[in-house]
């Protein structure tokens, strides 16, 4: 606390940075509390009650309609292994690649920095027909591993980049020290870097499930049968030729909401920072 | 507890020489600090001993084993960083314990290693803490802890007191030298500090760009510096150094300054009539007020109460001078000094080197 400072301006201070961390929120948040409720207004209510805060009678009969009457649980189970799968996946291989990057110094490193980076500089949508015709030729088309397998291949660049900044802030000193204590590299590295190492990987299987989560645009080009659509390309099946379910479809996008909020619920302690406060001066 | 010999050895980044040619013998026991400006080499040769570094060419011998290809850990030696680098996610006792429970030794006998080193550190209350949970001060010791528990051959320090602040350095340094004499492991400390190697060495081996410049015990380089880089290194306030002519008549020599004023030298000294020399005179061997000839305009008082510091222009180059006492000397005053033959190095100023008497 700022010495010197009134009680009253330091209220007031606390005031306005509270509102205006309200403001943020509220704005972040409403179109998602605007999804909830219409996900519990009755067809009946949708377009004869004007704009209001919340329906006059809420109702469950479109979470109901979603789980049992469609193919969206199918979709969603497709979602989770997707996500899963290609979270896991990139982040191991991220986390092999950034340390190397950031550890050792070996012919074509440069180069190799340069290519990832290249990877990221042009648009996705370039790349789908030649991706398409590839996939289709092995047979990858309308296949979840051929999703999981463009997820990953998409996401380790930047994946990598991420890892290898949080290697890069762990100091050198405690891997050379747990080498003088008796480590050979693979133990330093499994019993001082990885436990340190860890907030970086929980953030980048956050980021890498989050991506591949809400992925559309490849998941729409290759996947085509029902049975291996993910929740992002099945939310589509709720526009018809001559109406849209909104009612269903903001259920639908609830109920997808959740993978995501237990999925950052379980990481949020390995994304608090600063674990690696002490290890040298300060 | 083993001796380290370090023969011809070099380090080589590319084309750039770090290291040309060590040869240090540093005998069982013995506390010995490798001190230079940085960029001088004293760190990489640590980190080649320690194994972090690999060595280009030439022999690390700890004990009577060559090490040059041995792993750090197969290496049985203990390094205190700067940095301290203690591991972030285990508490004081666990960093502390961790080389031994890598070795497989028995609980019991961590614990009573840790518990006995912590003692000795004044940390036994702290075992259970994390590292952010402690002060600079604190960290330092459980990196010191860290070190003693696992009765090395070898202590390897790389300026483990230069992230304390000043109060705090000086009260380390002498526990650090307290704990070598009870310990007696051969150490080698690594510092860009003249002080704190003067302080704590048995032996100091000064380097310069990647080449020992001399290596001694602290007396021996502060009164017989081997060159001018030595002289101007060990010791502060340092070496006043003043160009000079020398002229020789019969059995007086005497070393003549840029202004006309002389300095008598040891006539036994093996320079020439005529010959250029550059003279070197610590700040506390000029004596002031003597009734001797040479003037030295004051520029600057600084009193230390205990001393007083007297920066000066003689032959319009600064001069230091250190004496015992107060004065009521003002600055613009020109007060008259006196320098003993004896107190005066000679170097050439070509090469460097330290002229030493014919013997």
């Amino acid at each position: 606390m700022i010495a010197g400072r009134s009680r009253k301006a330091r209220i007031l201070g606390s005031i306005g940075l509270y509102t205006a961390v309200a403001a943020y929120v509220i704005f972040a948040l409403f179109p998602l509390f605007w999804t909830l409720k219409i996900s519990v207004t009755p067809q009946s209510l949708l377009y004869s009650e004007g704009i209001t805060m919340w329906p006059s009678s809420a109702t469950w009969e479109n979470y109901k309609t979603v789980l049992r009457a469609t193919d969206f649980p199918r979709y969603f189970l497709n979602s989770v292994i997707v996500s899963v799968v290609t979270a896991v996946l990139v982040t191991i291989i991220a986390s092999a690649a950034g340390y190397a990057l950031s550890r050792f110094s070996f012919r074509g490193k440069t180069t190799v920095a340069v290519i990832l980076l290249l990877t990221q500089t042009f648009p996705l949508v370039m790349v789908i027909p030649p991706i398409y015709r590839i996939m289709g030729e092995l047979g990858l088309t309308n296949s979840l591993t051929g999703l999981i397998i463009i997820y990953t291949a998409f996401n380790i660049a930047f994946a990598t980049f991420l890892m290898q900044s949080f290697f890069d802030g762990i100091p050198k000193d405690l891997e050379e020290a747990a080498m003088i204590d008796g480590c050979s590299r693979s133990q330093a590295l499994r019993r001082v870097i990885i436990p340190l190492t860890l907030p970086g990987m929980g953030a980048t299987l956050g980021f890498v499930f989050t991506a591949a989560w809400s992925e559309l645009l490849f998941a729409l080009m290759l996947i085509s049968s029902d049975s291996q659509k993910t929740f992002a390309v099945g939310l589509l099946t709720f526009i018809g030729k001559f109406a849209v379910d909104w009612g269903q479809m903001m259920a639908a996008s609830v109920l997808a909401l959740i993978p995501a909020c237990l999925f950052f619920g379980f990481l949020q302690r390995y994304l608090v920072t600063g674990l690696t406060a002490g290890a040298v001066k300060g | 507890m083993a001796s380290v010999t370090i023969t011809n050895v070099q380090k080589n980044y590319g084309a750039m020489n770090v290291l040309s040619a060590v040869d240090l013998s540093i005998a069982d026991g013995e506390f010995v600090v490798l001190v230079g400006p940085s960029g001088c080499g004293k760190s990489t040769l640590l980190r080649m001993i320690a194994g972090l570094e690999e060595i280009s060419a030439g022999e690390i011998r700890i004990g009577e084993r060559v090490v040059n290809d041995v792993a750090p850990k197969d290496r049985d030696i203990a390094m205190v960083f700067q940095s301290y680098a203690l591991y972030p996610h285990m508490d004081v006792a666990s960093n502390m314990g961790f080389s031994l429970m890598l070795r497989k030794t028995a609980k019991e006998l961590v614990f009573d290693r840790v518990g006995a080193a912590a003692k000795r550190l004044g940390l036994d209350v702290f075992l259970q803490r994390l590292p952010r949970q402690l002060s600079g001060g604190q960290r330092q010791r459980v990196a010191m802890g860290r070190a003693i528990v696992r009765d090395p051959q070898v202590f390897l320090f790389d300026e483990p007191l230069s992230n304390l602040d000043a109060k705090l350095r000086v009260h380390m340094r002498t526990e650090i030298k307290a704990l070598h004499q009870q310990l007696k492991t051969t150490s080698v400390y690594v510092t860009h500090d003249q002080v704190e190697a003067m302080t704590m060495a048995d032996r100091i081996v000064v380097m310069h760009d990647g080449v020992i410049q001399q290596v001694g015990t602290p007396l021996d380089l502060y009164d017989h510096p081997a060159n001018l880089f030595v002289a101007g290194f060990i010791g502060s306030p340092g070496m006043n150094f003043l160009p000079a002519v020398v002229s020789r008549n019969n059995t007086e020599v005497e070393a003549q300054l840029s202004d006309g004023q002389t300095i008598a030298i040891d006539p036994r000294l093996l320079v020439e009539d005529g010959e250029r020399v550059t003279i070197g005179i610590r700040p506390e061997n000029i004596e002031v007020g003597s009734a001797d000839t040479l003037k030295a305009k004051i520029q600057v008082i600084e009193p230390l109460g205990l001393s007083t510091q007297f920066y000066t222009t003689l032959a319009d180059l600064q001069v230091c001078i250190y004496a015992m006492g107060r004065t009521d000397r003002k600055p613009g005053d020109t007060m008259n000094i006196g320098i003993k033959a004896g107190d005066v190095h000679v170097f050439n100023p070509a090469t460097g080197q330290r002229i030493d008497p014919a013997a």
